[in-house]
């Protein structure tokens, strides 16, 4: 009852209220409520500009704190050792700071990787934009996202539980942790994404010059390998590259699969250390902050970073390039 | 190889016995590459369905394989996620409003456009590092949730603003030609008409990028959350573990039993993530038949 009532007395109140705007509305000259609207909503650009502003702050964050420390690091560690020194035994007395065997490691694993992914990702792409049926399609494209969004941790587990013993039971000289299985599980892990940015690349050649090149008496594969992929070369190209530079800073399957052992070893049956699985040693250990291994995850995060940075660029630049070639 | 009965030269009929061979190749190749990922999750279904009961999501991690659960890692996952909603999908979003509606084509748009292109490329790790320095130490938040969802927040943004600006490009012109015309600013053209048109676009942007935020491991071991973790967080500043770090703990464990553990905690992550996609791709169909 109680409620009922407040209402009612609510009600009228309420009317009230907005006839009185109704009547302030009117009354006032158009322009004012006009200059108070561009007002509010200029408060509005500036709060969605200073969002925008956030991931240009992410950068700078980025490039200061890993500038900052790297500076630290190589004010005692001659940048000509770093770059060159054949031993990274940063933890251990006596020191020596030469990132050549975890560059090494993960080069190891990018390009076995790419060895694997990279010919089965562009066959299925090809499968997929020229020869699969509608169907086929449409199942394999929602699965292929869904793949995709495996956690990394996952391809670790598989590595270690399944591809490693796998590989045991073909040579006993497998380590447990080796670079092999790591190489393996990463090229399925970036598979899913070379055939879903290839198979979009490949659709997107126009179908007037496949059907040019039927038209000539191409047979599919004659189209495909010399119209359709080198029309799409650049997107395809870019494909690769970001596959490369993921699998560059994949960090818990190599972490778990390949080990902790910095070497320059050629033999991948054995274990190898990554830059990014040493620093993820060195962030589990108990490490002081400010001493020479706490700066050594800066400088070796600073290189990963301008190494991807680097093959990202090279990707939007070939993407570009031949994107403007190909419009014209 | 349809109009095999007409072909009469020799040298055509190879080349279609070519072109038939490759189209072979091309599929029992995609078949593969599928093929091993069925593999992988079979694999791991059939080492840790049997951990997963109702004593495993209930229990707190233990020392011992029979009392081993899940029950803290689950709580920090969902603390986490939400806390990372919260910061990143206003954030996200009114970035993709800016650059898509406001900017206009200026120096500022440009530079912002490259940025955040590269940001999308920068490995997890180093935002891991850029956190623990930042979040960690500078700011003094410690290893708590707070300081993991906002160290996620900067990983996930670039993914949530790259989404969410393709989600309002979709709409079509008319719509804002129409909504300008009948008198209403930018703004109301973009808070009464684009925004909803774009919303479920938006939103399968944004589950996507949540769900690899709870994929994610490297940025939180950085940051050093918590790998024993007995007891559940209560507020953004507790320090907390998440499901992949409790996957991450048992594996490196050398004990097969605690690696069965991990494939029942991968199990339980699977499924999460699973239900989030499939909400995701269901969301873009309907969108893609709404702005069509």
């Amino acid at each position: 009852m109680k409620q009922c009532q407040s209402m009612q007395m609510n009600a009228p109140e309420k009317d009230l209220s907005t006839k009185s705007t109704v009547l302030k509305l009117a009354s006032s000259p158009i322009t004012s409520t006009r200059v108070r609207r561009r007002w509010g909503e200029s408060f509005i650009y500036i709060l969605l500009a200073a969002s925008a502003l956030v991931s240009v702050l992410t950068t700078l964050a980025i490039i200061f704190v890993l500038g900052k420390e790297s500076l630290n690091f190589f004010s005692v560690v001659a940048p000509m050792e770093f770059f060159t020194g054949t031993r990274w035994v940063p933890l251990l007395d006596p020191a020596s700071f030469g990132v050549l065997p975890l560059l090494w490691g993960t080069l190891a694993i990018a390009v076995g990787a790419g060895l694997i992914a990279i010919p089965v990702g562009l066959a299925a792409a090809i499968y997929l934009s020229e020869y699969a049926t509608e169907r086929v399609r449409l199942f394999l494209k929602p699965l292929l996202e869904l793949l995709a969004g495996i956690p990394t941790i996952v391809y670790g587990y598989f590595a270690l539980t399944f591809v490693t013993p796998l590989l045991q039971t073909w040579s006993d000289k497998v380590h447990v942790f080796n670079a092999v299985s790591a190489a393996i599980v990463v090229g399925i892990m970036v598979l899913p994404m070379i055939i879903t940015l290839s198979d979009n690349a490949l659709r997107a050649v126009p179908m007037e010059l496949r059907q040019g090149a039927y038209a000539l008496g191409a047979t599919s594969l004659e189209v495909t390998s010399r119209v359709v992929v080198p029309a799409g070369f650049g997107s395809v190209m870019a494909a690769f590259l970001l596959a490369i530079s993921r699998a560059i800073g994949e960090t818990m399957a190599v972490t778990i699969a390949a080990g902790a052992t910095p070497s320059l070893s050629l033999n991948m049956l054995d274990s190898i250390q990554t830059m990014t699985a040493y620093i993820v040693q060195v962030s589990l250990g108990d490490t002081p902050v400010g001493g020479i291994a706490y700066q050594t995850l800066f400088a070796v995060a600073s290189l990963l970073f301008v190494i991807t940075l680097l093959i990202n660029l090279l990707a939007q630049w070939i993407t570009k390039r031949y994107r403007e070639q190909y419009e014209l | 190889m349809i109009n095999a009965k007409n072909i009469t030269s020799r040298r055509l009929q190879y080349r279609h016995y070519k072109a038939y061979l490759f189209s072979r190749f091309c599929a029992v190749l995609a078949w593969l590459g599928i093929a091993l990922l069925a593999v992988l999750v079979y694999q791991i279904g059939a080492d840790g369905w049997v951990w997963v009961d109702w004593q495993f999501l209930e229990s707190f991690p233990s020392r011992f394989v029979e009392k081993a659960g899940i029950k803290s890692a689950i709580v920090g996952t969902v603390w986490l996620i939400s806390l990372t909603a919260i910061i990143s999908i206003p954030i996200g979003i009114a970035s993709a409003i800016y650059l898509e509606e406001f900017a206009g084509n200026t120096m500022l748009r440009r530079i912002i456009d490259i940025n955040i292109a590269n940001l999308a490329g920068v490995p997890s790790i180093v935002y891991g590092i850029v956190g623990l320095a930042l979040f960690v130490r500078a700011l003094d938040l410690q290893r708590s949730l707070l300081a993991g969802a906002l160290t996620m927040s900067l990983l996930i943004l670039p993914v949530i603003i790259i989404a969410s600006r393709e989600a309002i490009r979709a709409v079509p012109v008319n719509i804002r030609h129409a909504a300008f015309a009948l008198g209403a600013t930018r703004w109301q053209t973009m808070w009464w008409h684009v925004l909803p048109m774009s919303l479920p676009g938006m939103l399968t942007g944004v589950i996507l990028a949540l769900s690899r935020a709870i994929g994610e491991t490297a940025p939180l071991v950085m940051i050093g959350a918590l790998t024993f973790v007995a007891f559940l967080p209560e507020g953004p500043g507790d320090q907390f573990t998440v499901l992949p770090i409790q996957i991450y703990n048992w594996v490196s464990r050398p004990q097969q039993e605690f690696h069965d553990l991990a494939a029942g905690a991968i199990i339980v992550l699977l499924v999460l993530l699973l239900f989030m996609n499939s909400i995701a791709i269901y969301l873009r169909y309907k969108f893609e038949r709404l702005t069509r």
